[in-house]
């Protein structure tokens, strides 16, 4: 009789088992069973708040909302109709029809989907009228961005529909919908978009609405987007734009202050505009497609160059901190820098002697100085990887060769060589600091993105720290983030500064600096120049600055692709910003007039020619 | 001996048939629930499932007549014939059957009707086992045994899984538990079980996990015995490789069999229960919304024609596998384990009442007919409330469908005529 016992024992073990699972559903209401959104009895109404607003630092509208309405379908609900008719009146064709129906279908018979995007303001009275008789799809009001200055659009970002990765990845979303996908859009997205409202409609069983779910105990409002100030210029931003057309590159201008973000501009650029409306997908993918000028690459926060001669502002500091050099040593240059018996480093300071101190060094950009600098900083240490990593922790300290870890969407780590690096790059050799001497002149491997550079600038102009720079002033109720006013010191001492500023006030003030032509009368201004050799074809034009020189109130990094030497672009581009920025106009006609028409095309013409033919 | 009367009631188990009536009953109000429509019409009607269904309760009580009143010595002797027969109406449902939702299971009857032998195989089958088993010559420790009784469960389990119905097919695997009572040796079972415990774990964790772990198992018992017990492991070292080479294949066969011969669909079956993939939208949606289902039901239940998703026919198939869901939705947590109990002292009791059989032959038809209800009871409601994968397989009494309700109830009212009987025959 034991064998007769295991069907019993096996037919009470399972009852006592689907009675606990019973039990577990029933009774205990599992969370993962949202019985709310799955109801079908149950309708599920969303209440779409307006999404917050931007304003620039001085208060103007940079992105509004526009009203925009979407033809929606819940597929189960739609019956025969004719749809030559309902085509030709959302203006699609009957083939875009079924293919749209069959993606929704998919998608879900019982929840909504969007049919039609967009449809303007005109075709929405038209169809308010005919849409009953067409049952399943349904009008929603939704409001979309709108942009009442056509510019900065690399730092507004944009909105696009999610799509279903972005829909598996966050649950609020649903298809249809918008969410942030670039810029300000997509960092502050959360606070913009504000959290919708979700209302419950009971249904009966011949699916008609009988009133709210549970008496609405459980919907919940809409909880409004908040505006968000920018720390953006608008005026300058702009202006800045103009100052870059037909050029490629960079500007990032920040408050030394304070690390706000005043301008950043990146060209070519767009009409932020184009990012809006039922033509949105098609503008989009023409940008997107345009892999020669990049317009959605955002240059000033993505585009890695070698800084130049602007670094040397750096290699000074790290020397006069870690005392191989004062502010009265010398060198002696007459045309290059020799280390070693046949190894020598060309200089184009033009002075052909010695009694080259820090100063002039400076403003005359001398190689010869800094790559004594350099060496000597390296060499003070036993071995050249030590030397290396105090000399490499120095750079960091400035906020570069990592990300700002800032507001911004988009970044680049930019590089700062340590000894490990050598020791990777050299690995059965000795190394020594004059095998990456160009270094020491912001070449060999340093890169840096613009805004680390006008970082570095604001930090120099601060004597010794910055502020993590950022985009966002304040947000209606909301303080702006820690990180934000944590001021970040440098491992240079303050008193090192004075005597490097001394020299980039001069390459504006004497008369042999490298950016004399660029000087603004009534301004101290303090630049460098900088001219960073480009493998691929000719050199970039590179400058920074910072002025006044005593409580500085902007920082700004110029970088213009291809634009041969420092101070035929760069430079006065820097100077007519910080002109513009302080005093509201400018007083050089000529010159904003020169760099307005100024263009670069026929150089990225030639140079495409150039690698198009390298390539055949 | 007591003389025999001309009642054919005399004798029977009124426990089974209240039972029996019971489950009718509770079974109808839920068809009716799920099927009832927003135009008032009669209940007895061709035009509404509950309303056939209904006719075809009707019916079945004349089948019970018939039933108690052939002799009960005609099932065991006519056992074969009625077997063949039934493989035959299984046979030609290929040249003659009509096919329904992609299955060629039902014999057309004309108008409304139509029949589905597969239903009545089960009550032939299980005479045909207790046949056999019954025979004195039988032993089941006999390989050659073993391989009758196993020809004889094969072949319906085989041509229905051709129409292709391999849920309902399902059921005669369930047989080794009546072989198993009778006789065959354990290790059929304990291979059953870890043959399914491979196959699960495999789809779980994929081939190559479950092959590390096989391995790592193997190795340690190969060390332990070699150390420990050297005179075992001289002799068992071949068997004991030989088996992992035997399980080390299935495996792989079973990678292979889930990859590249299941369809896409039943893949997703079972990805859906072991909780690999979640898609509550198209594949998955069965299954999600008869837990929904359930679970909107709560502690008390909406009440009879009160369950919102069930008036609103969410979910699919409702009347037929989906049953149980009315019950979960209309009568909650008090309801639907009345319901899992009300089965289980069924399965019980019918195994109460074999055990007391006095002849062989009574005994194994009961036992097989308790097992045939327990299997589709478990797989149903297991299915049901989501703890198996989707198997299309009915509810004994409660999915609709004329063909099941008779095929269980000769199933069942064999046995009560064969107890009825016990006293005086043999």
């Amino acid at each position: 009789m034991k064998r007769a016992g295991l069907l019993s024992i096996l037919i009470v073990f399972i009852g006592v088992i689907f009675i606990a699972r019973l039990f577990y559903l029933q009774v205990l209401n599992p969370p993962e069973t949202d019985l709310l959104r799955n109801n079908p009895s149950i309708k599920v109404k969303f209440d779409y708040p307006e999404r917050g607003y931007i304003y620039d630092r001085n208060g103007n509208l940079l992105v509004a909302n526009q009203l925009s309405y979407d033809i929606m379908v819940i597929p189960r609900e739609v019956k025969p109709l004719d749809t030559l008719e309902f085509c030709s009146l959302l203006k699609i064709t009957k083939e875009e029809f079924k293919i749209k129906f069959e993606r929704a279908y998919k998608y879900s018979t019982r929840i909504p989907s969007t049919f039609v995007a967009q449809v303007s303001k005109d075709d929405y009275a038209y169809l308010q009228e005919k849409m009953h008789r067409f049952k399943g799809f349904y009008i929603q009001k939704r409001s979309l961005r709108e942009y009442p200055v056509r510019s900065a659009s690399n730092v507004l970002g944009y909105i696009s529909e999610v799509n279903e990765a972005m829909i598996n990845k966050n649950p609020y979303y649903q298809l249809g919908e918008l969410i942030g996908t670039a810029g300000i859009e997509k960092t502050y997205e959360t606070t913009l978009r504000g959290t919708k409202g979700v209302k419950f409609i009971q249904r009966d069983r011949f699916n008609k609405e009988i009133g709210p779910y549970r008496n609405g105990s459980k919907d919940t409002t809409a909880i409004p987007g908040n505006d968000v100030t920018l720390t953006i210029d608008s005026q300058l931003q702009k202006y800045g734009e103009q100052l870059m057309i037909n050029k490629r590159g960079g500007i990032v201008a920040l408050e030394p202050s304070t690390g706000e973000i005043l301008a950043l501009v990146s060209t070519p650029t767009y009409d932020p505009n184009l990012m809006v409306g039922r033509e949105r997908s098609k503008n989009f993918t023409k940008l997107y497609l345009d892999t020669i000028n990049k317009p959605l690459l955002d240059r000033g926060l993505q585009a890695q160059y070698p800084p130049g001669s602007p670094f040397k502002i750096l290699t000074a500091l790290a020397a006069l901190e870690e005392g191989v050099i004062t502010k009265h040593t010398t060198v002696s240059c007459f045309g290059s820098y020799r280390y070693g018996a046949t190894s020598s480093m060309a200089c184009h300071c033009d002075v052909y002697g010695g009694g080259i101190n820090l100063n002039k060094g400076m403003y005359r950009s001398c190689n010869s100085y800094f790559a004594n600098a350099y060496r000597k900083s390296i060499e003070k240490y036993p071995t050249a990887e030590e030397g290396m990593n105090v000399w490499s922790d120095h750079i960091k300290s400035f906020g570069l060769g990592n990300y700002l870890n800032n507001d911004l969407s988009v970044g680049q780590k930019g590089l700062v060589p340590d000894g490990d690096f050598y020791n990777q790059w050299y690995p059965n050799v000795r190394w020594q600091a004059t095998y990456n001497i160009s270094n020491a002149i912001g070449q060999g491997e340093i890169l840096t993105t613009p805004i680390q550079l006008a970082n570095m600038t604001a930090t120099v102009a601060n004597r010794g720290f910055y502020y993590t720079p950022h985009i966002v002033k304040n947000i209606k109720g909301k303080e702006i983030d820690e990180r934000f006013v944590t001021k970040r010191v440098t491992t240079v001492n303050q008193s090192h500064f004075e005597p490097v500023i001394d020299g980039l006030f001069n390459v504006f003030e004497n008369p042999r600096g490298t950016a004399a032509g660029s000087r603004v009368n009534g301004i101290a201004i303090c630049g460098k120049t900088g001219t960073a050799e480009n493998p691929h074809g000719q050199d970039h034009s590179i400058f920074i600055a910072f002025a006044p020189k005593d409580n500085p109130k902007i920082a700004i990094a110029v970088f213009v692709e291809n634009g041969y030497w420092g101070s035929r672009w760069a430079g006065p581009i820097a100077t007519l910003m910080i002109e513009q920025y302080l005093n509201g106009e400018t007083s050089r006609a000529y010159l904003e007039k020169r760099m307005f028409e100024g263009s670069l095309e026929l150089e990225y013409l030639k140079q495409l020619k150039e690698e198009t033919e390298l390539e055949n | 001996m007591r003389t025999r009367g001309n009642n054919i009631f005399k004798g029977i188990d009124w426990i089974l048939v209240l039972s029996y009536l019971v489950l009718i009953f509770i079974g109808w109000i839920n068809i009716y629930s799920a099927t009832i429509t927003e135009d008032v019409l009669p209940l007895l009607n061709f035009e509404t499932e509950y309303g056939k269904q209904l006719i075809w309760i009707g019916l079945s009580f004349p089948l019970i007549l018939i039933i108690l009143t052939i002799d009960s010595k005609f099932y065991e002797r006519y056992s074969s014939l009625i077997y063949l027969t039934s493989m035959l109406s299984l046979l030609l449902l290929f040249p003659l059957g009509k096919n329904i939702n992609g299955a060629t299971s039902w014999y057309n009857l004309g108008g409304v009707f139509s029949l589905q032998p597969s239903e009545f195989a089960k009550a032939a089958t299980a005479l045909a086992i207790a046949k056999l088993v019954s025979d004195k010559s039988f032993n089941l420790q006999k390989l050659n045994t073993q391989l009758q009784s196993f020809t004889v469960l094969f072949i319906p389990a085989i041509l229905i899984t051709l129409q292709p119905d391999p849920g309902s097919a399902l059921v005669y695997t369930a047989f080794i538990f009546v072989l198993y009572r009778e006789g065959l040796p354990f290790y059929h079972i304990t291979i059953g079980f870890i043959s399914i415990a491979l196959f699960l774990a495999t789809l779980y964790f994929g081939s190559n996990y479950v092959l590390y772990t096989i391995s790592g198992i193997f190795v340690v018992l190969l060390i332990y015995l070699s150390v420990k017990r050297e005179k075992a492991f001289k002799r068992n070292w071949l068997k004991i490789i030989g088996l992992f080479v035997l399980i080390s294949i299935y495996i792989f066969s079973v990678n292979y069999v889930f990859n590249e011969v299941f369809q896409q669909r039943h893949r997703d079956r079972f990805n859906i229960v072991l909780g690999k993939s979640d898609d509550v939208k198209s594949i998955g949606y069965n299954s999600d919304q008869a837990i929904s289902t359930i679970v909107s039901g709560g502690l008390t239940g909406k009440g009879f024609l009160e369950g919102e998703r069930t008036q609103g026919e969410f979910v699919p198939e409702q009347q037929t596998d989906y049953i149980f869901t009315v019950v979960g939705e209309e009568w909650g947590f008090l309801g639907s384990s009345a319901v899992i109990l009300i089965f289980a002292l069924f399965c019980l009791r019918i195994l109460f009442v074999a055990e007391r059989q006095k002849s062989k032959f009574s005994r194994v038809y009961g036992y097989s007919i308790a097992t045939i209800f327990f299997t589709h009871f478990a797989v149903n409601i297991g299915m049901v409330i989501g703890i198996l994968p989707t198997i299309g397989i009915p509810l004994p009494f409660f999915s609709y469908g004329g063909s099941g309700l008779w095929g269980f109830t000769v199933l069942l009212f064999i046995f009560i005529k064969l107890d009825a009987n016990r006293s005086y025959e043999w």
